[in-house]
């Protein structure tokens, strides 16, 4: 059944504020979501209620805090259809690349070897290669978009043909909204046998997830774009994988027993998570897992995707406004990014929020793809499950107003 | 400050026909700075004479409207000028020049300019920079 995102919408406090005096139209939740209700009073209860260090303590409130935690996990690993043992607990995405970055790929690789990723990534998946590359000389390959904003699939297979060392992509573009053919990407991969990781930033929060289907050897994804708390994010892993790397960072509960003369990590999924964790953010993230799936991810992107094509079809009727990225909205996620005539993004976004409509600009922290688009930044509004059509009209009002203003 | 009243006329006027916008041949003094947040870049080159006169004073780079106008201003105001006229220039002075009013992001457009200015003044000079440029 299609979702009603008036009544959705109630479960959000903050749409109810007012921005500049008129009602807010929140359209960035691609950069982070708005917070239901529900998770924001479980992180308040746990705190009131429950809150102990974890794995540390044998006194009730530790062993409350441990449980909640612990639990949080279990519900987390199952809404992506993962084993407990190999979801870890990490600040965010960009953390997770990182720990794999250097805890997986690092000790695989010899200089020359080349690392693939596509033209389309985010800084989180670009800046942590080009590190591996300053410290191991690994050099970067990036497979090309084409004009209309896809991956060219044929360089896809041509360049993993040559059997990369490793192969990280995005599933859904943070600009373009592309959605990636991940399973297909991660089976050709497979064929030679180069392991895979996908950033699903932009997927996780708005589509099913089920990392065996995909079989993805790594998957990381942010807390805070899908109803969650900031600060905890997840690394998936295939156990034989984890179990092989060496840890990321060291200190406790990463540990089996410490001596003066060395060490024994801990188990999985603790081996990689170092020092008193972001508990209420595990807890949070359970209480945001519970809520997206109590409203249903097929419900969830079904309503994304009426309201990306409602949106698509008003914004091309602008005249002088570019979108960038995929023309069918089938091959697209919940965002769309442009630009208006010669109103650079910053311009359009401050005569937008005057409006009370929340938009980003700039380059999206994507510089290569922006450039490569041969502008200097580009506009995006991104939606979620509490996006309306009338968001959309209150965007289209607000920038034909950004054109007046600018005499276009 | 309502945005009609930030994009008027003179503003946009700046930012589509910017003056002073290129690179000076020969120039002895030049920065380059970027607003990371946002992606704003300006590049500034100078031609600075014996008498420590701006004889002439280029931009470029990439920005929003406020950046730019702000950029094309400063160099308008700053071309045959005495350097210490730019190093003695204020924030306030700059924002009086663009006539607007900015609040606390969109202050960081208007002043890139400036900061790439003075940076570069401050290398030609052989100082320490003496500004909080945040």
């Amino acid at each position: 059944m299609a979702i009603n995102p008036i009544s959705i919408r109630k479960d959000f406090p903050i749409l109810k504020r007012k921005i500049h005096n008129k009602q807010l139209v929140y359209l960035d939740s691609a950069a982070s979501s708005e917070k239901p209700l529900i998770v924001i009073k479980t992180i308040e209860e746990f705190y009131k209620q429950h809150y102990a260090n974890v794995h540390r303590g044998l006194h009730t409130l530790s062993d409350e805090a441990t449980t909640l935690y612990e639990d949080a996990r279990k519900r987390i690993a199952m809404f992506i259809n993962a084993d407990v043992k190999e979801t870890i607990f990490v600040r965010n995405a960009t953390e997770g690349i990182n720990l794999v970055a250097r805890s997986f790929v690092a000790s695989r690789v010899k200089k020359g070897d080349v690392i693939l990723l596509t033209e389309m990534e985010h800084h989180a998946n670009i800046v942590p290669w080009h590190m591996l590359s300053q410290a191991k000389g690994v050099k970067l390959q990036f497979i090309p978009v084409t004009k209309e904003g896809i991956l060219d699939l044929k360089k896809a297979e041509t360049y993993l043909s040559k059997k990369p060392a490793f192969f990280s992509f995005t599933s859904i573009s943070n600009v373009l909204g592309t959605i990636n053919p991940a399973k297909e990407l991660i089976k050709l991969a497979h064929k030679y046998h180069v392991p895979v990781l996908v950033d699903a930033c932009q997927s996780v929060p708005h589509r099913t997830t089920d990392v065996k289907d995909l079989d993805c050897d790594f998957l990381v994804f942010s807390s805070h774009k899908m109803c969650g708390p900031s600060g905890i994010g997840i690394l998936y892993g295939k156990k034989h994988h984890l179990e092989s790397m060496t840890p990321f960072l060291g200190g406790g509960d990463m540990i089996k027993d410490v001596r003066y003369s060395g060490f024994t990590p801990n188990d999985l999924p603790w081996k990689f998570e170092a020092g008193t964790p972001n508990i209420e953010g595990a807890v949070g993230l359970g209480a945001a897992v519970d809520y997206l799936s109590k409203v249903g991810m097929n419900e969830i992107e079904e309503h994304i995707h009426t309201i990306t094509s409602y949106a698509l079809t008003h914004l091309k009727k602008i005249k002088k406004l570019v979108i960038y990225g995929p023309s069918n909205s089938k091959l697209r996620g919940g965002l769309i990014s442009f630009n208006l005539g010669d109103i650079h993004s910053h311009d359009l976004t401050t005569i937008l929020d005057e409006e009370g409509v929340a938009i980003r600009s700039g380059h999206h922290c994507a510089q290569p793809i922006v450039d490569k688009l041969n502008v200097p930044s580009v506009a995006r509004m991104s939606f979620y499950l509490y996006t309306t059509k009338q968001d959309i009209d209150r965007a289209i009002k607000a920038l034909h107003k950004a054109k007046r203003i600018f005499k276009l | 400050m309502n945005t009609e009243q930030l994009y008027q006329e003179v503003i946009l006027d700046h930012y589509r026909r910017p003056k002073n916008f290129g690179t000076v041949e020969k120039a002895n003094a030049t920065f380059k700075d970027s607003n990371p947040s946002c992606g704003d870049i300006i590049e500034m080159t100078f031609l600075i004479d014996k008498q420590n006169i701006i004889q002439d004073i280029k931009f470029t780079g990439k920005g929003c409207a406020i950046s730019t106008a702000s950029a094309s201003m400063l160099t308008q105001h700053l071309k045959g000028k005495p350097l210490n006229t730019l190093t003695s220039l204020t924030k306030q002075d700059l924002l009086d020049m663009l006539g607007v009013e900015l609040s606390g992001i969109r202050m960081k457009c208007a002043l890139l300019s400036l900061k790439v200015a003075k940076m570069a003044a401050y290398n030609y000079l052989g100082e320490q920079p003496h500004d909080d440029f945040e």
